[in-house]
């Protein structure tokens, strides 16, 4: 995630302090990877540099003071051009299960164990993340749902190549 | 409810609700169970996985007593399901277990109301206490809009929640449901399913999920997988 510019589109709606902005994001965008504060004020420093946001005002506060951030007419056009911009979809093709599956069966190994193994392990934290959307709101809901597509994706994979696994076997062994 | 007689205590399951054992079931040439094993405690949501035709509703039926396995055993509360009589299994399928399917199971000719009272009707409970029950049950699977209304006027989501109501309004200890998101999006599907688990969380109901969605199972407790005509619980296996 670019992490600059979220910070872009939360100062959209006004100026904030570094405090708040990272506050803001682990609310919305950071429910299992809060940021670190270093990781925000390098963010800024940057955004300050390229001229895509402004000091708005000091405080003074019990350290440092407090620096308010505002987003500039170069941050906004910049926020907007990268929403417009389509995400590069990932295209999945180096797969470490895939890897692991092939050195399974070159080395005589049982290979339908990496893949049932690893069935187990999705299908806990999908669990996990189904018990979670029950208790969250919408936000949580569709964060998990996200992560759980995902995920169904990879036990579809698993199971066919379950399927497959004879025929597998008997193309990377030839 | 027709109290069922146990007939024979048998090997103990201990705290198990339910336990089958080496069961077969083979039609025509095809073995579809071999030596399957199978159980389930009470209030667990036990996800019952496989490729397709590997066996899954064949396993589901023979709990449930529907289809009579070639081999094997079946225990339910410690009575051997397969050396009751026809009318007893039946009792217990009107008194213990409740049933939730893909596709038609609800009566084309009665209202959703009529529906979910059925099996309380059918085990003498009188109308009007049916009916308030069974009012009470469309109204927790947030379907009470369509009590008046009969199967063919509703949505296909709407109409899987009534089918849900239907299966827990008697108060079953066992909830056998085969595919009962298939039909569905996702998004209606998902609905079906939180509903179900909550409901049966709720009632302390066991339940039985035959599924083939991956997203349907995550709201088990536990998965079980059939495959070659055997159950594997692989988490288990792979916590071992």
């Amino acid at each position: 995630m670019s992490i600059g510019h979220t910070f872009l589109g939360l100062l959209e709606s006004g100026p904030r302090h570094g405090y708040d902005l990272k506050r803001n994001f682990d609310e919305r965008f950071g429910q299992d990877r809060p940021l670190a504060y270093g990781q925000v004020y390098a963010t800024l420093a940057r955004l300050l540099k390229n001229g895509l946001v402004r000091v708005d005002g000091t405080e003074p506060g019990d350290g440092p003071e407090r620096k308010r951030y505002a987003i500039t007419d170069a941050g906004v056009t910049d926020v907007g051009r990268w929403l417009d911009q389509p995400e590069k979809p990932e295209p999945y093709l180096h797969s470490t299960l895939y890897t692991k599956v092939v050195l399974a069966l070159l080395t005589g190994r049982p290979a339908v164990g990496v893949l049932d193994t690893q069935r187990a392990e999705h299908l806990r934290l999908m669990r996990e993340l189904t018990r979670r959307k029950a208790t969250g709101d919408l936000a949580d809901q569709l964060v998990c749902d996200h992560a759980l597509f995902h995920l169904e994706a990879d036990l579809r994979w698993l199971e066919l190549t379950a399927a497959r696994i004879d025929e597998l076997a008997s193309e990377v062994t030839r | 409810m027709t109290p069922v007689p146990v007939p024979d205590p048998g090997p103990d399951t201990g705290d198990l609700l339910m336990v089958a054992t080496g069961l077969r079931k083979t039609y025509g040439a095809t073995p579809a169970l071999e030596s399957a094993d199978f159980s389930i405690r009470p209030g667990e949501v036990v996800a019952v996985m496989g490729p397709s035709g590997s066996g899954k509703s064949t396993l589901l039926h023979c709990l449930a007593g529907i289809v009579q396995p070639d081999g094997g055993q079946v225990r339910y509360r410690h009575q051997e399901m397969s050396a009751m009589p026809d009318a007893e299994r039946s009792a217990l399928r009107r008194g213990e277990f409740g049933f939730v399917f893909q596709f038609g199971q609800l009566v084309p000719e009665l209202t959703c109301l009529e529906n979910v009272a059925l099996p309380l009707r059918l085990n003498g409970v009188r109308r009007r206490p049916a009916q308030e029950r069974a009012a009470q049950w469309l109204a927790r699977l947030e379907v009470d809009t369509v009590a008046g209304k009969r199967p063919g006027e509703i949505s296909g989501g709407q109409g899987q929640r009534v089918a849900v109501a239907r299966a827990l309004v008697t108060g079953p200890r066992l909830v056998f449901a085969d595919e009962p998101t298939g039909a569905l999006d996702s998004l209606n599907g998902e609905r079906v399913m939180r509903l179900l688990a909550a409901a049966a969380k709720d009632s302390g109901a066991a339940v039985v999920l035959v599924t083939h969605e991956p997203r349907v199972a995550a709201y088990s407790d536990r998965e079980v997988v059939v495959r070659d005509g055997r159950c594997r619980d692989l988490e288990q296996e792979h916590a071992a």
